[in-house]
């Protein structure tokens, strides 16, 4: 039922003691240590995290900083645009969007934040991929584009609806920030990178740090007592009660932008008749999805009763018998609507039909109902 | 008397019925529990098979018949409320219980002082758990 995994082999963020201080469980994550709750559980740090604030180390992330050689900040934009379908060169000096890294399939090497900082863009990527996509972009770059790694930065994301007022009881100045904003602030007397975004439908906002001080500036913020410390397990439920996508779970490099129902990501301005149509990896296909639509696509999942339905259950037509019509790709239990939840792909017909359809549970087929995304309504600060 | 099985389910033997829960080193384990399967009573499982499904947030986890036996009573609280396995895993936390088919297997099973040695020893070591 569970192994067990020498920790020496695991890499530790710079807020490890601070896990361990506070009493957290601590699991293999994307080759880290991290914190899968704390120990209040699961369930009580999500709700908190809708009730007002929590805290998350996220620093097993990836973080970069590209620059044009020439000193053109739109060449680099420009270089960006050739590996992503995104308008990069329309993204105005702070701010920040989703971006997608595609490949020749159309299919998702990794998803991330790219952000404009005026001189420089930075860019989040996904622990499990940051490696992979240092190397992609070196190779696919580095002739317009600098590409250096920030180790020696921590990042914090602080989610929820009270956490502009924890946040602004140390920098004042995210109060005028609206939703993808990116500024330099300095906190603490130190030199921070803060985005009103984050990765649980909240307002919230995630501070890039030195990695020197990220433990004094965690602290700082828990000294706040409404700021609870959130571990990986209420990330997840909570990015899942939002709709949002887990590479590796809902996106992979065999799944494209459209059937993982993100064409939202896909500006105008790069889709068939836009002045910068196509131009990155798998355009083809992509933009032809966009016109014609997919096999299948991404949808909510609430599955009848109270069992949840996890990554790789069969989705069928039929109560008995029949053929899959798809598969989950993340599902568990959502805190917020007190129910078991999933996300999945299944079959365009199914869609249209607008009918339950069942999983395979444990040998016999539950109804699962298909749902709108997200299953609780996102509360940027827009 | 109350006895324990490597995985973690305690019996609770009085006459020749048993009440069968995880234990409390299995509930911090699994975390918070969202949605418990139980047996119907009457069913039949020989000690070691499958007889209920637990699931925390993130994984299901089966529960083994500890000894061989019928299903006599579920605990449909569980059912309603399973934060309760959380909360009182040895008490109000009950999972269900059995007729004794078969006496030897009770005395085979550990004792109080062994399972806290289990998981004594499991605790100490370095590592962490994979979830």
């Amino acid at each position: 039922m569970s192994a067990v995994v020498a920790a020496a082999q695991l890499k530790r963020t710079p807020l490890h003691r601070l896990h361990l201080d506070l009493g957290a469980r601590m699991v293999p994550f994307a080759g880290y240590e991290m914190p899968v709750q704390y120990r209040n559980g699961i369930l009580k740090e999500h709700l908190h995290v809708r009730a007002g604030v929590g805290l998350f180390d996220v620093s097993h992330m990836g973080q970069f900083e590209v620059r044009a050689r020439s000193g053109d900040g739109d060449a680099a934009a420009r270089a960006l645009e050739t590996v992503v379908p995104m308008d990069i060169l329309g993204l105005a000096s702070g701010r920040q969007r989703y971006a997608l890294l595609t490949n020749e399939d159309g299919g998702v090497r990794d998803d991330l934040m790219i952000a404009n900082l005026g001189d420089r863009f930075l860019i989040v990527a996904n622990a499990g991929c940051k490696d992979a996509d240092e190397a992609y972009l070196r190779h696919a770059l580095s002739r317009e584009c600098a590409i250096e790694r920030l180790d020696d930065r921590a990042l914090l994301a602080i989610q929820g609806p009270a956490a502009e007022t924890a946040l602004a009881r140390i920098a004042p100045d995210v109060k005028s920030m609206r939703f993808m904003d990116i500024r330099v602030i300095e906190l603490m007397n130190l030199n921070c990178t803060i985005s009103r975004s984050g990765y649980t439908g909240e307002d919230g906002f995630e501070i890039s740090v030195p990695a020197s001080h990220a433990e004094v500036v965690a602290r700082e913020l828990l000294e706040d007592s409404s700021v609870a410390m959130v571990g990986l397990g209420a990330r997840d439920s909570l990015r899942l009660e939002a709709g949002l996508c887990l590479y590796g779970m809902d996106i992979d490099v065999a799944t494209t932008p459209v059937e993982a129902a993100l064409e939202w990501s896909i500006q105008g301005v790069r889709r068939e008749g836009g002045q910068r149509a196509g131009g990155f990896p798998g355009a083809r296909k992509i933009l032809h999805q966009l016109a014609d639509g997919t096999a299948r696509k991404r949808i909510g999942l609430r599955p009848e009763g109270r069992a949840p339905i996890r990554h790789g259950t069969q989705l069928f037509r039929d109560r008995e018998a029949g053929d899959a019509v798809g598969v989950v790709t993340s599902g568990g239990f959502g805190p917020s609507v007190n129910a078991p939840i999933a996300t999945g792909y299944v079959t365009h017909v199914v869609i249209a039909a607008d009918v339950p359809i069942y999983a395979n549970l444990r040998g016999s087929r539950v109804p699962v109902q298909p749902s709108k995304l997200p299953f609780v309504p996102t509360r940027y600060k827009r | 008397m109350l006895k324990f099985t490597q995985d973690h389910e305690w019996i609770l033997v009085e006459d020749d019925s048993a009440t069968i829960g995880i234990t409390q080193h299995a509930q911090e384990q699994l975390g918070d529990l969202v949605f418990v399967e139980l047996p119907k009573p009457g069913a039949l499982f020989a000690a070691g098979a499958p007889a209920a499904v637990v699931e925390s947030v993130k994984a299901a986890s089966d529960v083994y018949a500890p000894i061989t036996g019928e299903i006599v009573e579920v605990n449909q609280g569980i059912v309603d409320d399973p934060s309760l396995v959380n909360s009182d895993p040895m008490g109000k936390g009950w999972l269900f219980k059995m007729k004794i088919a078969e006496r030897s297997q009770i005395d085979a099973l550990l004792d109080e002082q062994a399972y806290q040695l289990l998981i004594g020893g499991a605790a100490s070591a370095q590592g962490t758990r994979i979830n």
